[in-house]
């Protein structure tokens, strides 16, 4: 019993995202399912309670920059999701609400568990190439006048496609899976998705921060880097005493999932907020 | 060289470059072609009331399902990866279900960037599309028939279809009744197109880019002018004096 106990105590950060990402989920499909209308819409523009509005602000990005004057409703919407992931961090989005990370983490584990290691068996393109995919989706969108990246985003598609129907979308999910799995690992969210990339310049100023508060703690077990989806954001912190840099992760790209915190068996990592260095 | 070790640096730094610049490119060809393509509405596809001009409303659409989610009678579909529609955007199909054209319009309401207009009020005033009796040789009314059933089933009866009585030359003796639409009052609901008895349907609703033509704007129809104008804008035949031509014949009398 109390070996179970440890167990969830060591994952506590973890199942607490899970029971986020599937309630938000679960909110959303009480509707179609149950005739019972919390979450309406989905994760591209949806309706809370009937009343507040929420739009992504990187959808309005696009659709402003592909001419179209934006309406009221959705940007009040945007302006609300805009300032929830400013305070609390935008990859918050990403490890806390996106459905797709369920799948990307199944693959992280999947790859870990099969043993797939060694340099010559992934293909890890610049985790930078993220911003330029954003730069090309809004370039894209300016000169075509179409929001081009919506006719592909695999985000948007699962969501989406979970709540209205998928078709032969899944495909495209299936491919994201095997593509981390056997060809990039943490390929898609931490090299090349655009979003993820939009969320964590709304979340570089974020309030929410973890850090390392116990830096001279750290015996340099490695664990906080095999589970972190962006481990190069923790090196700074972790290792910057000597060079006086914050033990904040001050990253943008930490998408505060708290694992590190979970792992380090002496406790270094603590939530905290940006202001208390 | 004593700088070769920044040589090699500057050197991968351009590679690298390169190598990024060069996939990401491809990506977004790949992406553009791909985008531009499956933007293409096929006829059958109509979009909900309201909607503004097709190239407008792939830029204003942000796929969220709000309008699939309010309709009350479940018409609205929301585009799949291998439908023939621009992913995630909403459409109906008239022949399988049309648009019942409530009165409160809540798909439009429901909307929150303005892709489809919130200006439309009146729902008698939507252009979805276009009704057009497509088929003439197989239309039972046009065979001489009194079929009427797209006539009846028109919430706009007698306005957006009227019936025409022309003479069934066939027979001789009797009067074929004609369905013809009216764009003005068409708002394109496919009440008709889904009510035709055919195997196919002989009247369709289509998008009015396809199904209406467009004179040039210096156009102007003289009967209408005059109407306007209360009187003819030509000014009258000019009154020439009249001369009859007298043949004369030598030698006879006149």
């Amino acid at each position: 019993m109390s070996h179970v106990i440890t167990m969830i105590k060591a994952r506590r950060w973890l199942i607490l995202r899970r029971i986020s990402q599937l309630s938000i989920m679960f909110l959303f499909l009480l509707g179609p399912l149950f005739d019972y209308w919390i979450l309406k819409g989905n994760l591209s523009s949806s309706l809370f309670l009937d009343k507040i509005p929420m739009s992504d602000p990187y959808l309005l990005l696009q659709s402003w920059l592909a001419g179209h004057d934006l309406f009221k409703t959705a940007l009040i919407g945007g302006l609300i999701i805009f300032s929830l992931y400013f305070l609390i961090g935008g990859r918050v989005y990403c490890s806390w609400v996106c459905p797709l990370n369920i799948v990307t983490d199944l693959a992280a584990w999947i790859r870990e568990k099969l043993n797939i290691k060694g340099k010559k068996r992934q293909f890890s393109p610049n985790r930078f190439i993220r911003y330029w995919v954003l730069a090309l989706t809004l370039l894209l969108s300016m000169v075509s006048g179409v929001l081009v990246w919506e006719t592909i985003n695999p985000v948007s598609l699962l969501h989406r496609g979970i709540l209205f129907g998928m078709g032969i979308g899944w495909l495209v999910i299936l491919f994201i899976f095997l593509f981390d799995i056997f060809i990039s690992p943490r390929g898609w969210c931490g090299h090349l998705c655009p979003v993820g990339a939009f969320y964590s310049l709304i979340g570089f100023f974020s309030l929410v921060k973890v850090n390392a508060v116990n830096r001279q703690q750290c015996d340099d077990c490695m664990d906080c880097y095999a589970v972190c989806p962006e481990p190069q954001v923790l090196k700074p912190a972790l290792k910057g005493e000597k060079n006086g840099i914050t033990p904040l992760i001050a990253s943008g790209n930490c998408t505060n999932c708290f694992r590190c915190i979970d792992v380090c068996s002496v406790n270094v990592f603590k939530m905290g907020l940006r202001f208390n260095k | 060289m004593n700088n070769s070790g920044s040589t090699k640096n500057r050197r991968q730094f351009l590679v690298d470059s390169a190598q990024t610049l060069c996939g990401v490119s491809l990506f977004g060809l790949g992406l553009s072609i791909y985008s531009d393509k499956s933007s293409a509405l096929p006829p059958q596809a109509l979009r909900p009331p309201g909607a503004l001009t097709e190239k407008q409303f792939l830029s204003a659409c942000v796929r969220c399902g709000l309008c699939v989610r309010d309709c009350p009678y479940d018409i609205l579909k929301l585009g799949q990866l291998n439908d023939p529609v621009a992913m995630g955007t909403p459409y109906f199909e008239a022949r399988k279900i049309p648009c019942e054209m409530c009165e409160d319009i809540p798909c439009v309401k429901a909307c929150p960037t303005g892709a489809l207009d919130h200006e439309l009020t009146d729902i008698n005033l939507a252009k979805m599309g276009l009704a057009v009796l497509i088929d003439h040789e197989s239309c039972l009314n046009y065979l001489g028939l009194r079929c009427d059933v797209c006539y009846r089933v028109c919430p706009a009866i007698d306005e957006a279809i009227t019936l025409q009585a022309q003479r069934n030359k066939r027979t001789g003796k009797h009067t074929r009744f004609i369905p013809v639409v009216h764009s003005k009052f068409c708002t394109g609901c496919g009440k008709c197109e889904q009510a035709c008895v055919l195997e196919e349907a002989a009247i369709k609703v289509l998008p009015s880019k396809l199904a209406q033509g467009k004179s040039s704007e210096h156009y102007r129809l003289g009967w209408e002018e005059k109407a306007k104008a209360g009187r003819s804008l030509i000014p009258k035949a000019l009154e020439l004096p009249s001369y009859k031509p007298v043949f004369k014949v030598p030698g006879v009398k006149q």
